[in-house]
């Protein structure tokens, strides 16, 4: 069973009520057993997520939180076990931590769909352990859900692809989105999660459209992210004219929106993959799927084994993400502008320089 | 290939039409097209009923044109056939099902998924290309153009493949296209009745593990005894479908009224799938996280293509397929629709009109 000492002393921030304000927080981590890797953390990103759960919108938050899973540092300790990594090497942690690892999925590498599956934060491990995330100097993994970050991957930018990156590139891969070159991908907002897939969409050779409510984020999309075109759901005719020409349609809003327009883009034997986690049910028609056979499914991250293939494909393809990088102390009026939808498009929190044990 | 307009509508057919939305069938005369070069002439020997006939006889989907002669789950035998026909000879027995036209030139139309062609024509209540509606089986014969139709090979007796064309077809497609046809699979079907009973002896002839889904306790025996469904789960016995949950790798709901889906989900195992056949035009609620959190996914499908319907005809002769059926004579009808309204069905019923139609004409 692992123990917490001194010696393991931890420093974050987080949140202790629903009001999702962060402050300081000491704690402890457990000791580094023989199958962990103790992480010095140098950036962590901010996603929506983490602010959903400060915030408790889903209903199953326990307090006090730290949140953050997009983590890159440097081993500073590896456990006996240990063979993937050594001291001084750069690693990622990303949304899991911990999962049964003897389930159909485990033996699947699909980590991420084990009904035992342990999350980074804001979860309890099988030993008791209150999980603690990456707004903090270290955390102890087991090796299994420590990641190698792949040279010529920034720190800083490569961190969100720890979450955002593995949550497109899982479903693009699953539903058939990277078979061939020359298919129509819509991405559906254009944020943390939506950039990113418009960045791998192109670098599997897709053509991508961008959906969005408005015309703001229109030259960006198309003139720094490489977007093929941008369409803006209120303009009808516009959306009219795109019925029926897209295969896939990633949609990354988690807000209440409908998914009638979403599905009237779709060609015949459309997918739509559902990424976006809303507080409350979605209406769901049925004619558009059954005269069109179209579908809607959902992915959740994507396991350890191919969270690293992405990673490496990203180092290879250049894909990072657009960040603004802040300090520890800037992050609650960070989780305010997050929440108006104010950042392009993720922010990154400089852990190491930033964050102070007092 | 040349298009006859109403002026040739020039040969008598006899059959059943409802005049409004009271969906009352009685005796009607009307005319059928003369057989163009690429049509055949089909006495139509015998026509199931399909739930959609129902439907569509009151007017539910606020669509439906009147005088209405429904049918599309039709056997007959071809008695003309147009100069450039290739696929049917004279006396050959023939199917007919949903759709008797579509566009030939979309995608859909080009890769044999004429189903999904959104310009397709139905049999009945359809309006053709030369602006003339379409009467269905419930009728002495019927013109369709050759590439509509499909072979009924010689083993499948004639009345209880009828269901196939629609019944039969709406089951097999989703199965093989969502991947869930063979052994290792572990298939759902939601509701037991023309479509579900026959979906679960397709099934089983793919070699499938087959559980039937369905708020009907009685139906229990005959999904296991007759049918060869591996397993039976009451929908509402909260106890049976947690002991479930996460043992399917889909799950093809024939069910048409507004139902939860929730609970269906959760009988998917990660990764699975639930097709759904019947469409509301009231939404159902989508828990995202409940496809999010195992990567499960919710699908559309109709019917099938007619290359696809010839395949599921001649599988369901190999393995001896048929549905479960309760013949009955074109004067009981009314009757049948009413039981059919209250699913009082075991479990579909098919017309023999050959012997029972033409004695209704007075």
């Amino acid at each position: 069973m692992a123990k917490s000492s001194d010696q393991n002393k931890a420093f974050g921030w987080a949140a202790n009520d629903k009001s999702g304000v962060l402050s300081p927080f000491h704690f402890s981590r457990r000791e580094n057993g023989d199958d962990d890797v103790t992480v010095k953390i140098l950036f962590c990103g901010v996603c929506h997520s983490d602010l959903h759960t400060i915030k408790n919108d889903w209903g199953f938050s326990h307090y006090p939180i730290i949140p953050g899973h997009e983590i890159v540092g440097i081993a500073t300790k590896v456990g006996k076990n240990v063979t993937k990594f050594k001291e001084g090497d750069r690693v990622g942690v990303g949304v899991i931590i911990g999962s049964c690892q003897s389930c159909e999925s485990c033996n699947q590498d699909l980590e991420n769909y084990c009904p035992q599956l342990v999350y980074t934060y804001n979860s309890r491990s099988s030993d008791g352990t209150r999980n603690q995330g990456g707004y903090s100097d270290k955390i102890v993994v087991d090796q299994r859900f420590v990641l190698s970050f792949p040279d010529g991957l920034p720190s800083d930018s490569g961190a969100p692809l720890l979450c955002a990156g593995i949550t497109v590139y899982s479903p693009m891969k699953y539903y058939g989105m990277t078979e061939e070159k020359g298919k129509h991908l819509g991405v559906s907002g254009l944020g943390g999660l939506g950039h990113i897939a418009v960045k791998i969409g192109k670098a599997f050779g897709l053509k991508v459209t961008v959906i969005s409510r408005s015309s703001d984020k229109e030259s960006e999309a198309i003139d720094r992210l490489g977007a093929d075109s941008f369409l803006v759901t209120t303009d009808s005719q516009k959306m009219k004219d795109s019925f029926g020409t897209m295969d896939f349609v990633l949609d990354t809003v988690s807000a209440e929106h409908s998914l009638l327009p979403l599905f009237s883009l779709l060609k015949v034997n459309g997918k739509l993959v559902a990424l976006g986690l809303p507080e409350k049910p979605l209406e769901l028609p049925i004619f558009p799927l059954v005269l069109g056979r179209k579908m809607v499914g959902g992915s959740q991250i994507g396991g350890m084994k191919e969270t690293q293939e992405m990673l490496d494909f990203c180092a290879k393809h250049n894909i990072v993400a657009d960040i603004e990088l802040i300090k520890m102390s800037d992050i609650n009026s960070a989780m305010d502008r997050l929440a108006k939808s104010d950042v392009r498009y993720r922010f990154v929190i400089d852990v190491a320089n930033s964050i102070n044990s007092a | 290939m040349q298009r006859l307009g109403e002026k040739y509508q020039s040969v008598e057919a006899f059959g059943w039409a409802a005049r409004d939305s009271s969906g009352h069938l009685s005796p009607f005369v009307f005319s059928r097209r003369e057989t163009g070069e690429e049509e055949v002439r089909v006495k139509v020997l015998y026509c199931g009923v399909c739930h959609s006939d129902l439907h569509c006889l009151k007017n539910e989907w606020h669509s439906s044109i009147y005088p209405l002669v429904p049918g599309h789950e039709i056997v007959g035998e071809v008695t003309e056939i147009g100069r450039k026909v290739s696929k049917f000879s004279i006396g050959d027995k023939i199917g007919v099902g949903c759709i008797v036209d579509s566009c030939r030139a979309c995608e859909s139309c080009r890769e044999d998924q004429e189903n999904y062609c959104t310009k397709s024509v139905a049999t009945y209540n359809g309006v053709h290309y030369d602006g003339t509606v379409n009467y269905g089986g419930y009728s002495d014969h019927i013109v369709v153009d050759e590439r509509y139709a499909v072979k009924i090979p010689h083993t499948l007796p004639l009345a209880s493949a009828a269901p196939l064309l629609c019944a039969g077809i709406s089951m097999y497609s989703p199965m093989k296209y969502f991947g869930l046809a063979g052994p290792g699979k572990h298939i759902g079907i939601v509701g037991l009745g023309g479509l579900g009973h026959i979906g679960v002896r397709f099934a089983k002839a793919f070699g499938s593990k087959v559980t039937v889904v369905s708020s009907t306790a009685g139906k229990s025996k005959d999904a296991l005894e007759i049918f060869g469904a591996d397993g039976f789960l009451v929908s509402t016995d909260e106890d049976q479908m947690q002991a479930a949950m996460g043992t399917m790798d889909g799950i093809i709901d024939t069910v048409s009224a507004s139902h939860p889906i929730l609970p269906l989900i959760g009988l998917l195992k990660p990764s699975g799938k639930l097709v759904l056949l019947g469409a509301t035009e009231k939404p159902f609620d989508l828990h995202a996280f409940s496809l999010i959190l195992g990567r499960k996914s919710i699908a559309g499908s109709a019917i099938g293509g007619i290359k696809e319907t010839q395949e599921m005809i001649n599988f369901a002769a190999e393995h001896g397929i048929k549905a479960e059926i309760e013949t009955i004579s074109m004067e009981y009808v009314n009757t049948a629709m009413d039981r059919l309204a209250k699913g009082d069905v075991r479990y579909r019923f098919v017309i023999d009109i050959a012997n029972t139609l033409t004695v209704t004409r007075s």
